[in-house]
């Protein structure tokens, strides 16, 4: 009687990893080049964006360090606070910018909807992010606008788990739920931008699409098509 | 569930790459921010206006003070009358159609006016007998009672607001002593409030008022929901708000103190406040927020909306995007 050799289960560790490096092996994830179509000054917007979320993270951590009074007793914990203000500003900015650049490139083509999605929803996590720090800021700004936007929240009943007058509430969510909101939805972003690829510009698209319709070599690329420019 | 797991079309791109360092570009990207924020920061600083307290509210505005509180015990304040989630009132129950959110999500923050803005307050003022014995009178008696003496305290104070607003003279049955914020109330038919109005101010001039209001049993508190409605319902946030460009009708939304940009990507939210029939609607945050809901799903769902995601083909803003790869490969 023969014994059939079975192969043991796959542990989910190994599931994990093995589903990991194939949607994302190393050098899609980090990749030492870039189609020579992107090349436009729109693309430094995305990065810009990450860029100032780290300096907003970097400047709220020290914020939180030191505690939320400590900004208003101290010249070097105003000048903290300027740098976080200015930089969630700037934050704004560039995002804005970058959602416009990804529309008129229609970013989503090719399947990469879901870019476009997890972007846009990370604008509008980062609008109650903001939020919750104005009211949160313990002056008269904090005083006002929590007054005033409470209505807004109660009117469509947020209000009642959502209370803008409620300081230890809306830090909690400036600090820790709302930024890790925003850095899982940034996270995923970037590993679906990763996973497609940059989106091409509409024409070649639409060469590219025509050419694999036609020829049974469709997948052959275009003259020149592999090279790496040095 | 097609959205969820969409057929990946893209393609592996087949034509040139050239060399792109993503670290190298985050790195300086990160550098150029960092400046751009110090440098701003160094230029432009950043607001932090003093908060108001509600000593000094009832200090600089002793007779504003006098009347909120009246209302307050009479039940009359915007905060009394608000609604949910404070209290079972409609005075800002919002709703759209058939839709009552505010309603539906009820009491949550329950504020009882009268017992948390003076009776609970005046309770803990030790070694006085008269204001034991006008507390021990005003509770003894009947609902109807109270409201008569709130209403009769709160008249000639709302009297005098209204000629302060209108800028004509106050009525002589109340004086204000600016210097030292007592305010003399004539008010006949009051019963025992004038000495608890009296005593009420007095706590709120030394301070005391304000760790009373914030509410939470504990030693450590975070929740200003009570103190902060109390001074809403007064004059002196709306007048340094007007002062500081803060106001609805000045796009407040947005604003900060100072000449500071505030949150100007709320512009679209700031701006049905401004068109009617929300501007004049008493439903118009609910309206405005149903707009926006409206609106942010519009952004989410661009790629699938027919018509708004083929406009970048028919607007060739992406041949300005791509100019260079265009010139190189015509």
């Amino acid at each position: 009687m023969s014994v059939t050799p079975t192969t043991p289960p796959k542990s989910w560790t190994v599931k994990v990893r093995e589903k990991g490096v194939e949607a994302l092996p190393p050098d899609k994830l980090l990749p030492d080049g870039q189609p020579t179509y992107v090349a436009s000054w729109i693309y430094v917007f995305g990065v810009a964006s990450i860029a100032s979320l780290i300096v907003i993270i970097g400047s709220g951590c020290i914020l939180a360090l030191k505690g939320p009074a400590w900004w208003h007793e101290t010249g070097v914990g105003h000048f903290f606070n300027s740098i976080h203000l200015w930089s969630v500003e700037l934050f704004f900015f560039v995002m804005v910018v970058h959602l416009w650049g990804k529309y008129w490139m229609a970013a989503w083509r090719g399947g990469r909807g879901r870019v476009w999605v997890t972007g846009a929803i990370t604008f509008l996590v980062a609008v109650p992010c903001a939020l919750t720090g104005y009211v949160s800021q313990q002056n008269f700004d904090a005083q006002w606008i929590s007054t005033q936007a409470k209505d807004a929240m109660n009117s469509v009943g947020v209000g009642a788990f959502f209370n803008l007058t409620n300081f230890g509430q809306m830090y909690s969510y400036h600090i820790l739920l709302l930024p890790i909101a925003i850095v899982l939805l940034v996270s995923l972003h970037v590993l679906l931008v990763r996973r497609n690829g940059v989106v091409p510009p509409i024409e070649l698209e639409e060469k590219l699409t025509a050419m694999r319709a036609t020829s049974p070599d469709a997948q052959h690329p275009p003259a020149g098509a592999g090279e790496v420019q040095s | 569930m097609s959205f969820l797991r969409p057929k990946d079309n893209t393609q592996p791109w087949k034509g040139r790459y050239a060399p792109y360092d993503l670290v190298k570009e985050l790195c300086i990207a990160v550098g150029v921010i960092t400046l751009l924020a110090v440098l701003l920061t160094v230029l432009l600083s950043s607001p932090d206006d003093k908060p108001s307290t509600i000593a000094q509210w009832s200090h600089e505005l002793p007779a504003d003070f006098a009347t909120t509180a009246a209302k307050e015990l009479a039940g009359t304040s915007d905060t009394a009358e608000y609604g949910p989630p404070y209290n079972h009132e409609s005075g800002s129950v919002q709703h759209f159609l058939f839709l009552h959110p505010q309603r539906w999500l009820g009491v949550s923050h329950p504020i009882n006016t009268a017992d948390d803005y003076v009776i609970k307050p005046l309770e803990t003022i030790p070694n006085d007998p008269a204001l034991t014995s006008a507390l021990a009178e005003y509770k003894g008696a009947t609902e109807k009672q109270k409201k008569e003496w709130s209403e009769a305290y709160a008249k000639p104070l709302e009297a005098y607001a209204t000629a302060v607003e209108e800028k004509k003279a106050p009525p002589s049955t109340v004086s204000v002593n600016q210097s030292t914020g007592a305010v003399t109330v004539k008010a006949s038919g009051a019963g025992p409030v004038p000495v608890m109005m009296t005593s009420l101010q007095s706590l709120a001039q030394s301070g005391g008022l304000e760790g009373g209001l914030v509410s939470s049993s504990q030693f450590f508190q975070t929740d200003y929901t009570k103190p902060l409605l109390f001074m809403a319902d007064g004059g002196l946030l709306a007048e340094r708000a007007e002062q500081q460009h803060l106001l609805g009708e000045q796009w407040g939304l947005m604003n900060e103190t100072g000449s500071y940009p505030g949150q100007p990507w709320l512009w679209l939210y700031a701006l049905w406040y401004q068109v009617e029939p929300m501007k004049s609607s008493p439903n118009a945050d609910i309206q405005v927020l149903l707009i926006m809901g409206l609106l942010s799903l519009a952004f989410i769902c661009i790629p699938f909306i027919p018509g708004v995601n083929i406009l970048p083909r028919k607007i060739p803003v992406y041949k300005l995007i791509w100019k260079e790869h265009y010139r190189s490969e015509p």
